[in-house]
């Protein structure tokens, strides 16, 4: 077991306790999706790509008044330590359904009935908070992708480690700490579209976690937005 | 009260101005302001805001010409692919009338058709058709994808963008409103508006893009001159692809 030392009321990392891993965010990396971003957080890499709205085969699933949205959450083979086995899995079953969950409020589906939007989410490397930066990269592709949406889904997660309360967790807070709270927002209205709770919070605990899930969210969600500037502002300056 | 300025960039879920405008198109009103849905340019014309949007699908509506490529044939009809959330039919009756006659022998799979759109019905079926001046099938060339948005700015102002890429290449070119385009003309003219087209695609939303395609159109042009001269063997490799 790995002891997080907390000198100096800093974390492992030498991070403050509400201060996230550097990141990075690009949009429109890929070619051949409609919508594509890429999302660096602390050691994560992540790929996310948007097809459609496109045209839906699979009748049963398909809604006469909306679109459907479907999410596939993958992790490479060699995105953490130990080899994963390549498929899915009932982790990534579970956060393919969470991060479609957390995106369908904001999208206008019912302007394009009858079809789907397939995203994907790929993990080329985890280190803790995956599925937060999985959504927020998600929702930079759907907007590049020219996908009408009342607001950017961004998402951010705080928790408990070592006794301290603490904004978006490493791999080794995720592990050795006591709660990981995971929360996806709209940061204009501030309505959440995912709040997950794993571990042992009291009550206050709870709320503050919350709130500095919330505060997090709202700092990546500035750089979202200049991700998809930046990917046409170069050329209209 | 608004808050941005006009041809402004904007993402989804930017507020725009108060009630006192209109939403337009890729806007949405939320409580008492209105926001945009949309990445794209605003658009202000006197008290209705829009957002016109960098990356869209084409949604079929009735009355538009599209170019469309036949992906199955059925009993009665062919289906098309018109570069949409909705795939096209085609009703055999459109090209044949009451005459009973083999599908496969008037257009088979792959073949490329330029379509009006006859008729969308509410379970979003898309119906085409034949009739009128021009339509029917293409033989060789080549197509190029765009987004649909941005095909008014490759015409251009009554045709001027594109009018001028035909005089240079000496190209036939034809734009659907889905965003496809076809163009024939010699192999390496082809290549010449393909780039010219990737170029205005990627490039629509900035200013002063007539000047910079025809700075390209002669800078290209001028190439494929030195080329011909300089490099005998190449024109072979381009007639295979022809």
């Amino acid at each position: 077991m790995i002891i997080i030392l907390a000198n100096n009321n800093l974390r492992a990392d030498g991070r403050n306790f509400d201060e996230l891993r550097p990141f990075k965010i690009e949009a429109g990396i890929l070619k051949r999706a409609d919508g594509s971003a890429y999302l660096e957080i602390g050691g994560n890499k992540i790929l996310a790509a948007v097809y459609g709205p496109r045209e839906l085969h699979v009748r049963r699933i398909m809604r006469p008044d909306m679109a459907v949205i479907r999410c596939r959450y993958n992790m490479a083979p060699f995105s953490v330590g130990e080899r994963k086995r390549p498929g899915p899995d009932r982790r990534s079953v579970e956060i393919s359904k969470i991060t479609a969950d957390a995106l369908r409020p904001a999208i206008f589906l019912e302007k394009f009935p009858r079809s789907t939007i397939d995203v994907f989410i790929e993990v080329l490397e985890a280190e803790g908070g995956t599925r937060c930066a999985g959504i927020t990269a998600a929702s930079v592709a759907l907007a590049d992708a020219g996908i009408p949406m009342k607001d950017m889904v961004v998402s951010c997660a705080a928790g408990k480690a070592n006794g301290e309360v603490i904004m978006d967790l490493s791999e080794d807070e995720d592990k050795d700490g006591e709660a990981d709270v995971p929360v996806a927002i709209m940061p204009r209205s501030g309505e959440i579209t995912l709040l997950q709770s794993d571990g042992n919070l009291t009550p206050d605990e709870f709320e503050k976690a919350l709130d500095l899930a919330i505060e997090g969210c709202m700092k990546i969600s500035e750089e979202q937005k200049n991700a998809i500037k930046n990917r046409y502002g170069e050329k209209n300056g | 009260m608004i808050l941005v300025e006009d041809k402004a960039l904007v993402v989804p879920g930017d507020v725009l101005a108060d009630e006192e405008y209109y939403a337009g198109r890729g806007t949405f009103k939320e409580g008492n302001n209105i926001c945009s849905s949309l990445v794209g340019l605003v658009a202000i014309r006197d008290k209705k805001i829009s957002v016109i949007p960098l990356q869209s699908k084409y949604i079929p509506k009735r009355g538009d010409v599209v170019i469309g490529e036949i992906t199955d044939v059925r009993f009665s009809m062919w289906n098309l692919d018109v570069n949409s959330p909705y795939s096209g039919i085609l009703p055999a009756s459109d090209v044949f009338g009451k005459e009973k006659r083999d599908l496969n022998k008037a257009f088979d799979i792959g073949d490329v058709l330029f379509l009006r759109v006859v008729d969308v019905d509410e379970v979003k079926k898309v119906k085409l058709g034949l009739k009128g001046r021009g339509l029917g099938k293409f033989r060789g060339g080549i197509l190029i994808y765009i987004t649909p948005t941005k095909v008014p700015r490759l015409i251009g102002k009554k045709g001027s963008m594109i009018n001028m890429i035909k005089d240079e290449t000496k190209c036939d070119i034809i734009v659907g409103q889905n965003g496809v385009v076809w163009v024939k003309g010699e192999p390496k003219m082809e290549r010449v508006a393909e780039k010219v087209i990737n170029m205005i695609e990627e490039q629509a939303h900035t200013s002063g893009l007539t000047d910079r395609v025809r700075n390209m159109l002669s800078e290209l042009l001028g190439k494929e001159i030195e080329e011909e001269t300089e490099d005998v063997p190449e024109p072979d490799i381009d007639n295979k692809q022809g």
